[in-house]
C-alpha cells in the first residue's frame, strides 16, 4: 500500500476553506504570467533541454514531470535566472527577458524554493524571513533593523499559511522540512511573487510533511500565484496540478491538463509506459 | 502532526506583536557566549582566591592591558570567522600598520597622524586584496591568509632592514603631533596602584560597535547568512562576496588600530611583532563561541574570549607558576570551548528535526 495518497484528504480540506487573493495586477487579461516557446539550452555539444513550449498562468499549478536527467533542473535553472537559454524565448507578463542572476528574476516577480537551500538554518525565523530584503528604520550611521515590525509581519505571514509561530527567534532550524519550506514560501509571497517555482519541495519529506507543503502549494494557487512545481512524483503533482508538463531526455513529452487525465495515466505516462508493461512482462516471465 | 514538536507554548493572545515566548533559561543556555561568561566568572574566582594580587587594582589593569588590544583583534576575527571565513594575516599586519606609521614618520618626517592615515589606507588596501582573493578564487581564506601572512612577514623584515639596516623603527615620539596621538592610542589613568590604559576604552568600545553591527543591522543579519548558508543568502538576493570583503577589511582595520596604538605607546616597533598572535585572536573568538565553520557567535563572546586569556596568563603569573603552561591552559580551553559551542549549536538547531 502507498502511504503517499493520505495528503490528498489534507489538501481538498484547503481547497474548500479557500483564500485570500492577490490585488489585481496590471497585466492584461489573458497574457500568461510566464510563458516558454520553443526554448531551449545546450552545454557544449551536448543538448540539455529542447523545444519547450507552455505557459503558466495566475492561481494555477503547472507540474514539470520527468525522471532524472529529463532536463527539468535545467528548465528550473533557466526560468529562476541561475542560466539563460540559448534557444527560444522567455516570457514574463508579455515581455521576452533573458536574466543573468537569481536577483533579476525575483525583481519581475520570479522566485524560486530550492529544496534544501531555501533557508539558513542557524537563523531565526525573522531574521531568514526578511534576509536580503531588511526592513530598516533611522538615518544612517544610525540606521538599524525594525526588529518589532519585521517579527510581526514574519508571525502575521506565516500564520496566514498556516504555520503558528509564535516565538520568531526561534532558529529555523528547529522548524521541519515542509514549515521550513512554508517560511521559504512566504517570504516569497510577501515579497510580491507573482511565480512561484518550487523545485523538487516533497523530495527529502516524509508522508505528513509532503502533505504539508502540498497545502501551501495549494495555498499559494488560491492567494492568485503561478506555481510551478516540480517533482518527479506524480502522486504528489496530480492532487494539485492544473496542468503537467512531462519531459524526458530534455524533450517536452506531453503538455496535458487535469481534465484530460487521470492519476493512473499520468504515473503511466511519467514511468514511460512502454517501458512498465514490458517490465511487468519480463516479471512474470521469470516467475514461471 | 506527531512527528513535530509544537511550536512553542506561550498562551499570548493573537494579533499583538508577542514577545518571545519561550522560557528565558532555555534561551539563555542557547546563547553561543554562555560558556564563556561561566568559564570567565570562574577563572575569575579562582585566581581571585588564590593569589593575593589578583583582585587588586593593579591585578585588574594588568589583566585588562593584555585583553584589551588581544579584545580588539578578537571581536573583529570574530565577525569574520560568524562571516565563514579566517584571517592569518591580522597578527603581522598589527606589526605592518605600526611598521608604516613608524617609517614614515622616521625617514620622511611625516607628521604622525598623516603617517597614521596612511597606515590605515594600508590595511585597507590588504583586508580589500584578501578579500578580493578568497571571494573571486573561491580558495580557503586559511590558505590565501596564509599567503598574505607570509608576504607581508616578508615585507615587514625586508623593508625595514633595507630602510634602517636593523629590524626595528624607534623615534616615534619625536614626530610632530605626538602629544595628540599619545592621548588619543596610549593615554591611561591612574586609580588605586592599577594605570589603566586608553586601550580599554577602545576595546569597550569597539565590542560595542561590533555588538550593534551584528545584531541590529541589515549588514549584520547578512554576516550570518554569509557564513551559514551562502548559497540560500545568495537566492534571496544577499551580496555575500561584498559582506565578506567587508569582513576582511574589518579585521584589517582592527589590526590597524592595534597596529597604532602599541606604535605610539612603544614609540618604536619590532619588524617582527604580532607572530603567532592571529591564532590568539582566534582562539579568544572561539572561546567565546564562535562556530569555526561559520554562521554563529557574537562579538561580546569574543570580548570575555579575550578576557579570558588575559585574565589566565596574568593569573598564572600572580600566583607564581611557571608560565610556559599557559599555551597548555590555552589549548585546553579551546578544545573545550569547541566542543561546548558545537554542543550548544545541535541544541539550538538539530534538536528537534521533523
Amino acid at each position: 500500500m502507498r502511504p503517499d495518497l493520505h495528503p490528498i484528504d489534507d489538501i481538498q480540506a484547503a481547497l474548500d476553506s479557500g483564500g485570500d487573493r492577490l490585488p489585481e495586477s496590471d497585466v492584461p487579461p489573458h497574457t500568461p504570467l510566464l510563458e516558454v516557446r520553443g526554448l531551449g539550452k545546450r552545454y557544449g555539444g551536448v543538448v540539455a533541454l529542447q523545444g519547450i513550449s507552455a505557459t503558466v498562468n495566475s492561481g494555477e499549478v503547472t507540474c514539470v514531470l520527468g525522471d532524472n536527467g529529463a532536463g527539468k533542473s535545467t528548465l528550473i535553472r533557466i526560468l529562476s535566472g541561475v542560466v539563460t537559454h540559448d534557444q527560444g524565448q522567455y516570457l514574463v507578463a508579455g515581455k521576452r527577458v533573458k536574466f543573468s542572476s537569481p536577483r533579476q528574476a525575483l525583481d519581475r516577480g520570479i522566485a524560486t524554493v530550492f529544496q534544501d537551500l531555501a533557508v539558513v538554518p542557524l537563523m531565526s525565523i525573522w531574521r531568514n524571513f526578511f534576509l536580503g530584503s531588511e526592513p530598516t528604520r533611522g538615518i544612517w550611521p544610525f540606521r538599524r533593523l525594525d526588529i518589532e515590525h519585521a517579527q510581526h509581519v514574519t508571525v502575521a505571514e506565516l500564520a496566514r499559511f498556516g504555520l503558528d509561530v509564535q516565538d520568531p527567534h526561534q532558529p529555523v532550524g528547529t522548524l521541519s522540512g515542509g514549515e521550513r519550506q512554508c517560511v521559504a514560501i512566504a517570504r516569497a509571497v510577501y515579497f510580491g511573487a507573482r511565480v512561484l517555482i518550487m523545485d523538487e519541495p516533497t523530495a527529502s519529506l516524509g508522508v505528513k510533511q509532503a502533505g504539508m507543503v502540498l497545502r501551501h502549494v495549494v495555498q499559494a494557487r488560491e492567494r492568485g500565484l503561478g506555481v510551478i512545481f516540480i517533482t518527479h512524483n506524480p502522486r504528489h503533482a496530480y492532487p494539485v496540478g492544473d496542468r503537467f508538463i512531462m519531459l524526458n531526455r530534455g524533450a517536452m513529452v506531453a503538455n496535458v491538463t487535469r481534465e484530460d487525465i487521470d492519476l493512473n495515466d499520468l504515473t503511466q505516462l511519467m514511468s514511460g509506459g512502454a517501458d512498465l508493461d514490458e517490465l511487468s512482462h519480463e516479471v512474470q516471465d521469470q516467475q514461471r | 502532526m506527531s512527528m513535530t514538536p509544537p511550536l512553542t507554548a506561550t498562551t499570548s493572545s493573537r494579533g499583538t506583536p508577542v514577545s518571545p515566548g519561550r522560557n528565558p533559561v532555555v534561551r539563555a543556555l542557547s546563547r553561543p557566549e554562555l560558556g564563556s561568561v561561566i568559564g570567565a566568572i570562574g577563572i575569575a574566582a579562582f585566581f581571585a582566591t588564590q593569589t593575593d594580587q589578583f583582585a587588586t587594582s593593579a591585578g585588574i589593569a594588568n589583566v585588562l592591558d593584555v585583553t584589551a588590544t588581544l579584545g580588539i583583534m578578537a571581536v573583529a576575527v570574530a565577525l569574520l570567522l560568524i562571516g565563514g571565513e579566517f584571517d592569518l594575516s591580522a597578527g603581522v599586519l598589527t606589526a605592518s600598520t605600526g611598521l608604516v606609521t613608524a617609517l614614515l614618520v622616521d625617514q620622511l618626517g611625516v607628521n604622525i597622524w598623516e603617517g597614521i592615515a596612511w597606515s590605515l589606507l594600508f590595511a585597507l588596501t590588504v583586508g580589500l586584496l584578501n578579500g578580493i582573493l578568497v571571494t573571486r578564487t573561491r580558495l580557503p581564506s586559511f590558505i590565501v591568509t596564509l599567503g598574505t601572512f607570509f608576504a607581508l612577514q616578508g615585507i615587514n623584515l625586508g623593508v625595514t632592514k633595507q630602510l634602517t639596516d636593523t629590524v626595528q623603527v624607534s623615534g616615534v615620539d619625536e614626530a610632530a603631533g605626538y602629544a595628540g596621538a599619545r592621548a588619543v592610542f596610549a593615554s591611561s589613568v591612574t586609580v588605586g596602584d592599577g594605570q589603566f590604559r586608553v586601550a580599554i576604552l577602545w576595546w569597550i568600545a569597539v565590542t560595542v560597535v561590533a555588538t550593534l553591527l551584528l545584531v541590529r543591522t541589515k549588514f549584520g543579519n547578512w554576516i550570518f547568512a554569509a557564513g551559514g548558508s551562502p548559497m540560500s543568502a545568495r537566492n534571496v538576493g544577499v551580496p555575500v562576496g561584498r559582506t565578506k570583503i567587508l569582513l576582511f577589511m574589518t579585521t584589517a582595520t582592527a589590526a590597524w588600530l592595534v597596529g597604532t596604538i602599541s606604535v605610539v605607546r612603544l614609540t618604536s616597533v619590532q619588524a617582527n611583532v604580532g607572530l603567532g598572535e592571529e591564532f590568539n585572536y582566534i582562539i579568544a573568538a572561539v572561546i567565546g563561541g564562535c562556530l569555526l565553520t561559520g554562521g554563529v557567535g557574537s562579538a561580546i563572546g569574543a570580548a570575555i574570549g579575550a578576557l579570558i586569556y588575559g585574565m589566565t596568563q596574568q593569573g598564572i603569573v600572580f600566583a607564581q607558576w611557571d608560565t610556559d603552561w599557559f599555551p597548555l591552559f590555552l589549548g585546553g580551553m579551546l578544545l573545550a570551548a569547541v566542543l561546548i559551542n558545537t554542543a550548544v549549536v545541535r541544541r539550538r538547531a538539530e534538536d528537534s528535526p521533523g
